[in-house]
């Protein structure tokens, strides 16, 4: 019964984390503005928290840089479980624009699992909307968490 | 009083970007402050090396997703005058139009922090609705709300057409509305500016001597701007006045930039109106001859500053972005000392600081005691490490 309500609280109300780990702004401002009126995410229930340990999703930004790593880790690792990492905009998939550069490792899922990805240089708050209202669906679903499978979100649902 | 120690960031909630702050408190009071970058430093200016000139717009552009527009603009002035290339005039219009467009989205985008960051989330919401209207405008002209690819070596990619010119002439109206409300709260609503009157504080002259730039300078009073100092584009035929005040803290730094605003609506309106017929972009080559040029521009932030080196191949040899934050953290040590640890917050924000734009340097450190090494001793460096391995490279032009 408390497991039940639980989840109906994580997926109807999911507290985000944005971490930025080493992206250009442009993904940052996106998602920032998908908090703000015109798209207004907060009607799902989304809020934005301040520190990793009261976050389900975290919301991460640009490639992972060498110096950023560890921190990344870090914060993944402070949060508690269930936790579900959206990785927002091309360089956080893959690298991106970014990729083989000395000082960048790759995308996020170099450094920490991956539950949704949203492509856009920068993905849009539209896209980002999408991704997150996706990604709550998968959360739904799955009796473990643990076992959720990816979610790709764009062109053609895979990757 | 004994001093504490106390780290902020990398991952903190008023910080957007990651970057490091140690303080040194001794009770509430800051008695110094150190700065810890580099979780951004991505190694764009070598990645520029090894692309061609058209692919690194695009990657310049990257520097930062707020001032997309004034790195690349910056990077093609400097590799057009190497290449000696002159833009079609309608091209420089077009340039200097989403210039203005992108300095408008970014003070907006600013003022809404600034607000978040004394607890003013009204301001914040409010100025990013206003904001989108600017995200429209950018969208409908460009194809894309932050990153907009404009530029091109010799001119602009895309034209603007006179139904777009009609659809920014009548969203203009709308937003001098909104940002004369602002101007109005900003010098009116005494909660709003007891939090900001006298908070990091920056005296005129030592604006002058930590080289600020930008808002920044102008917010202390100095009349410093590039579009001023060293035209580029149209601005010296559309002429436009340097707003500046001389309040000297966080206050006076938001009296600029919503002032800014206003003068850039002005400035749109000439541009849009003036807007003259002809091409929108030369044929250039793509091999660019062999020089070196140095570009500034002010973005929204102060000045920025771009130095190319090319070699007569396709691809630069040597790229330098000189980012305006980093002009300005020099003086954030002065900002914060003295202030309070609850004021940190908002004075890091009115330097509307961008760290993926000013994680460029490198600093090497070798265990026992750090230093910076330059160019040519990194150069002298490499020689002699390859020939301790028998391979002779100083016949090698630098």
């Amino acid at each position: 019964m408390l497991k039940k309500l639980v989840k109906w609280a994580r997926v109807k109300s999911p507290w985000i984390l944005h971490f930025n780990t080493g992206a250009c702004n442009a993904c940052d401002i996106e998602i920032l503005a998908a908090l703000t009126p015109r798209f207004d995410l907060e009607r799902f229930g989304v809020q934005l928290k301040a520190t990793p340990r009261h976050a389900d999703v975290i919301l991460c930004s640009g490639p992972v840089t060498k110096q950023a790593k560890d921190r990344l880790t870090r914060i993944y690792e402070q949060m508690p479980e269930p936790k579900f990492v959206v990785a927002v905009g091309t360089c956080a998939i893959s690298g991106g624009v970014f990729d083989g550069c000395y000082n960048v490792e790759g995308g996020i899922d170099s450094t920490i699992p991956v539950a949704a990805y949203i492509p856009g240089c920068p993905a849009s708050p539209e896209a980002i909307i999408d991704g997150v209202v996706k990604l709550l669906e998968r959360i739904d679903q799955p009796e473990h968490f643990q076992e959720a499978r990816p979610v790709y979100i764009g062109e053609g649902e895979s990757k | 009083m004994s001093q504490i120690k106390i780290p902020i960031g990398p991952q903190h909630p008023a910080l957007h970007e990651p970057e490091s702050f140690n303080l040194i408190l001794e009770g509430e009071t800051i008695v110094d402050a150190e700065v810890k970058l580099g979780y951004n430093h991505r190694g764009i200016e070598k990645a520029c090396e090894s692309r061609n000139y058209i692919q690194d717009i695009y990657l310049i552009e990257r520097v930062c997703g707020i001032c997309s527009h004034s790195h690349s603009t910056c990077f093609v002035q400097a590799v057009e005058e190497i290449a000696g290339v002159e833009v079609p005039l309608r091209a420089n219009y077009i340039r200097t139009i989403i210039g203005e467009l992108e300095r408008i989205h970014s003070h907006l985008l600013w003022l809404g922090v600034a607000g978040h960051e004394v607890g003013f989330e009204t301001l914040f919401m409010y100025s990013w609705r206003d904001r989108e209207i600017i995200m429209d405008i950018l969208a409908l002209i460009s194809g894309n709300r932050v990153n907009y690819a404009i530029n091109t070596i010799g001119g602009v990619r895309r034209d603007i057409t006179s139904e777009e010119v009609a659809q920014i002439l009548a969203n203009l109206q709308t937003l001098t509305e909104r940002t004369e409300f602002y101007l109005k709260l900003v010098n009116d609503e005494p909660t709003f500016m007891g939090r900001l009157f006298g908070v990091g504080k920056l005296s005129k002259d030592m604006a002058i001597s930590m080289g600020a730039v930008g808002p920044m300078a102008r917010g202390s009073g100095v009349s410093r701007d590039i579009r001023q100092d060293d035209p580029y584009g149209v601005y010296s035929q559309i002429g436009f006045k340097i707003v500046t005040d001389d309040h000297a803290d966080v206050l006076g730094r938001v009296i600029v930039r919503v002032n800014e605003l206003l003068e850039s609506y002005r400035m749109l309106r000439v541009l849009a109106e003036n807007l003259p017929e002809g091409p929108i972009a030369v044929k250039v080559p793509r091999k660019i001859p062999a020089g070196e040029a140095i570009a500034r521009y002010e973005a929204p932030r102060g000045e920025d500053i771009h130095y190319v080196r090319s070699n007569g191949t396709e691809m630069p040899e040597r790229v330098k972005v000189r980012a305006p934050t980093l002009a300005n953290l020099a003086s954030i040590r002065e900002m914060l000392r003295g202030g309070y640890l609850a004021d940190f917050p908002i004075v890091v924000a009115a330097l509307d600081p961008c760290f993926s734009c000013t994680d460029r340097a490198i600093r090497l450190v070798d265990g026992k005691n750090d230093h910076v090494i330059d160019w040519r001793q990194l150069r002298e460096y490499s020689i002699g490490w390859h020939k301790q391995r028998g391979v002779e490279l100083s016949k090698i032009g630098c």
